[in-house]
């Protein structure tokens, strides 16, 4: 999230906005979506027939639409929703549509700040992205797997680059796909390609490949590694040395190759969701040693813990602690450097960790109730709906963002009240 | 046991998908493919089921084609297996273009995987695991149906099998819960609805061809008070050709997209529409691939969801289906996870005239369009409305009108069996004949 620091951080708890009220007549309302912030509730209410409005703090925005969906925030705390008139499509910010509308818009994303809001876009049946709600000069015969550079600056999707005709087996396994980046595909066409991937800078990107039906590879910038493999996963840049690192299956087993050489040993039944720290020292991914069990491995070493299933690596800036969440039957827990927490819950949403990587939260689910839970130890009000716990630039708070008994609240707890 | 000179002159169909492939083998790729599969990929159970099969034939009354081609051997399972399995590792490099030819075709367009004939084994040998084995060799070679290879092709790029294109799929949605709304206001299609207690996911081919699915669906769920979502993103088709044409790179990679998608959206389970295919490729092939020993979500058959429905008191019954019906089991949903006496329970609780087809539940005749044999194409029809005139006979006697078969592929495989042997037999979903008998207290009137 951005702008914390200018964010209300006293601690305490305050009453924000009946979440099913709207200052207008409503047919009925969708689930509401609360600001990062936690001061603004807002919420799709249906009006009359085809008639829908986006109601924010019980207030109706004065525009209206024939339909709206995927209302949320973004990261810097704007209101944003896909919205159509007239079976034209187009993206509302703070309920203000684009001028430019589209065929059809999807996959809203944002830069990091969230000062650029991406989507994808088809426009008289040819496809692509637009930024801001510029789109992209050339659109293509289709245009997916869309993905927006962490300054927003660029974009990039994979795209098709030669028109087939139907069951034309021949033409595809020639190679019809590639990655454009802001709208300029690269020179050279794939069997497939999968996903574009973003380096820190922006100014590279890396893909999944398919050179054939039986070869896999990664692609950076348009070139393929020289080592192909039986199946590869998302790759990631580190943060430092612009090396590519992208799980590979070889053998029958994963491992990891940075640029084609394999650095850590096909040896895993499953390996994928590696993550760097900042310094790019730590490189983390969700690994299954054996068969069946599931568990973290920090520079190729697994922990000890390991789980039927693994989801949601996260890792503090500075690499020295890293979490994810493990389940086992039907209970979720956190494991944060190889300890589980005692809790266990029916659900466990993405780890936040403190801006100084010394604690770890996360928004849990139990018998239908919702839980802040940090490093293990439970806030003391549950909710019936919350949502993702969010720290202060010092690390020492945490907002809390929940509705109760139809209320919403935002709270402000210190760590030490867990 | 090999096929008969009269079907060898009917083969006249020059398949581009195996063709291009047999000219581009040599002995050394054969045999290199051939170790990669036999020595590398499989093990133990290959091994076993090669070495105990006595050559018995009793395997031979579990399968249609071999019923419905008047007790031919080279339909039986063991002469599927001789004609493909036995003949590679026999003959290795040296088979030559025209003997694999038909082992691609009579590993992809004669077996229907169904597994039948496992229950007739006296040893336990799955010939479909046999088979299947079979299919992977020749993807490996390049010796793939075009049709089934051009849907495996579509998988990869769009992650459904039907080339449908990520805003379609949306707009689908939208266009369905605009026209459901008509018959209940209130109605929702929620998309990307994160900690709904269900995800909802269908085939392709309901986007693509029979949108009315996801309506009723909509309304069933809506209607039970479900909390509920569909994803817009990809991940929200369960289907998996690839795990039929012997990809299982490929099916690894929709299955965790499906998968993945379910966990991004934190629902506590994954209810899946009447497909059978898909379900085995969700519970028991793909998710094993991929290094799960069960499923990472909770995933339920559409048949088991309305049966908890029912049982629950949230679905209710406003009336009876009148016309006489009988019901179909799907082999991946009744042999593969025994969903059998779950679905008599629906049938019983919306239909007043129900008539058993014989055999039944897991000794039921299989559709023959399972196991990719219908993405096979239009080509290969023939062989498989041949292949099954056992099932025309078996729907003929129970004298019904309607047919219930609670998956696609048996869908697609009956129609095109009752139309060919004039059986004057309606198909229909569970979800048509509950869409139809069930109270729906948010419809308005009319």
């Amino acid at each position: 999230m951005i702008g914390q620091s200018s964010w209300d951080w006293q601690p305490g708890k305050r009453r924000i906005q009946e979440a099913a009220a709207c200052s207008s007549d409503v047919v009925w309302m969708e689930e509401p979506v609360a600001s990062p912030d936690g001061e603004r509730l807002a919420v799709v209410v249906n009006l009359e027939d085809a008639v829908f409005g986006l109601c924010v703090n019980g207030e109706l925005l004065e525009e209206t639409f024939e339909k709206i969906w995927g209302l949320g925030f973004s990261p810097d705390g704007r209101m944003t929703a896909i919205v159509s008139r007239e079976m034209e499509w187009t993206v509302a910010v703070e309920g203000v549509p684009w001028e430019t509308t589209f065929g059809f818009v999807w996959n809203l994303s944002f830069s990091r700040s969230g000062d650029r809001i991406g989507a994808a876009v088809q426009q008289e049946m040819s496809y692509g992205v637009a930024v801001d709600g510029v789109p992209w000069p050339e659109l293509f015969d289709n245009a997916s797997n869309f993905a927006l550079s962490a300054d927003g600056l660029h974009s990039a999707a994979v795209v098709q680059t030669v028109s087939m005709g139907a069951a034309d087996i021949e033409a595809f396994q020639k190679g019809c796909y590639s990655i454009a980046v802001d709208a300029k595909a690269w020179d050279r066409s794939f069997v497939n390609v999968w996903s574009p991937v973003f380096d820190p800078e922006g100014s590279r990107v890396a893909a999944q490949s398919r050179q054939s039906l039986y070869d896999y590879t990664v692609v950076v910038d348009g070139t393929p590694w020289d080592q192909t493999f039986a199946s590869v996963w998302e790759p990631a840049f580190h943060p430092k040395s612009g090396a590519v690192v992208a799980p590979v299956r070889s053998g029958g087993k994963w491992g990891m190759a940075e640029n084609g050489t394999l650095v850590w040993p096909a040896r895993y039944s499953q390996l994928w969701h590696q993550a760097f720290d900042e310094s790019g020292a730590t490189l983390a991914a969700i690994a299954a040693p054996s068969y069946g069990r599931f568990t973290v491995a920090v520079n190729d070493r697994p922990w000890e813990n390991s789980f039927s299933v693994m989801t949601d690596l996260a890792m503090s800036p500075d690499g020295r602690h890293i979490g994810a969440l493990g389940k086992e039957e039907d209970d979720w827990t956190v494991i944060v450097d190889d300890r589980p927490w005692p809790g266990r819950y029916d659900m466990i949403y993405p780890i936040s960790v403190s801006p100084d990587g010394g604690h770890a939260a996360v928004r849990a689910e139990r018998n239908g109730r919702f839980l802040i839970v940090l490093d293990g130890k439970e806030y003391g009000e549950t909710f019936e709906r919350a949502w993702d716990p969010i720290f202060n630039p010092e690390g020492d708070k945490v907002l809390i963002r929940g509705i109760q008994e139809g209320t919403c609240f935002r709270i402000v707890a210190g760590v030490e009240d867990f | 046991m090999e096929a008969t000179a009269e079907k060898a002159e009917e083969k006249k169909y020059v398949d581009a998908g195996i063709q291009k492939g047999l000219d581009a083998l040599t002995p050394e790729k054969v045999e290199k493919a051939i170790n990669r599969v036999f020595r590398a990929e499989t093990g133990a159970r290959l091994k076993a089921y090669e070495e105990i099969c006595v050559r018995c034939g009793l395997c031979a009354d579990g399968c249609h084609y071999y019923l419905s081609h008047e007790g031919d051997p080279a339909y039986a399972p063991v002469g599927k297996v001789k004609q493909t399995l036995w003949k590679l590792l026999k003959k290795r490099g040296r088979i030559t273009p025209e003997e694999l030819e038909r082992v691609a075709l009579v590993a992809y367009t004669e077996c229907n995987l169904c597994r039948r004939c496992a229950m007739y084994c006296p040893l336990g040998i799955d010939t479909a695991y046999i088979i299947t084995v079979v299919r992977r060799l020749c993807h490996l070679l390049g010796i793939t149906p075009r049709y089934i290879q051009d849907t495996a092709h579509s998988h990869s790029v769009t992650m459904n099998q039907m080339w449908v294109k990520e805003d379609e799929w949306i707009d689908s949605l939208l266009w369905q819960e605009e026209e459901a709304r008509e018959e209940i206001p209130t109605l929702r299609i929620p998309l990307d609805k994160e900690g709904a207690d269900i995800m909802y996911s269908v085939i392709a081919p309901e986007p693509k061809f029979q949108p009315q699915l996801i309506y009723y669906a909509a309304v069933i769920l809506n209607e039970c008070g479900m909390d509920w979502t569909m994803p817009s993103m990809p991940g929200w088709d369960n289907s998996d050709m690839a795990m039929f044409t012997g990809d299982v790179e490929l099916m690894g990679r929709l299955k965790r997209s499906h998968f993945e998608r379910a966990q991004k959206l934190r629902v506590k389970r994954v209810v899946m529409g009447e497909c059978g295919h898909a379900f085995r490729a969700v519970y028991d092939v793909g998710n094993r691939w991929l290094g799960w020993r069960d499923f990472p979500v909770e995933v339920v058959h559409a048949i088991d969801f309305y049966w908890q429905m029912l049982q629950e008191g949230r679905l209710k019954v406003k009336k009876k289906f009148e016309r006489p019906v009988t019901l179909h089991d799907p082999c991946n949903i009744v042999r593969g996870r025994g969903l059998h006496e779950k679905a008599r329970d629906l049938v019983r609780a919306f239909c007043s005239n129900f008539t058993e087809m014989h055999p039944n539940r897991e000794h039921n005749y299989c559709c023959c369009a399972g196991g990719g044999v219908i993405n096979c194409g239009p080509p290969y029809k023939k062989v498989r409305v041949e292949g099954n005139s056992i099932k025309a006979d078996q729907l003929k006697a129970t004298g019904a009108e309607v047919v219930i078969a609670p998956c696609h592929n048996c869908h697609s495989g009956l129609k095109d069996i009752i139309e060919a042997y004039d059986v004057g037999m309606e198909l229909s979903f569970f979800s048509e004949i509950i869409y139809e008998c069930m109270e729906k207290p948010n419809a308005v009137e009319g």
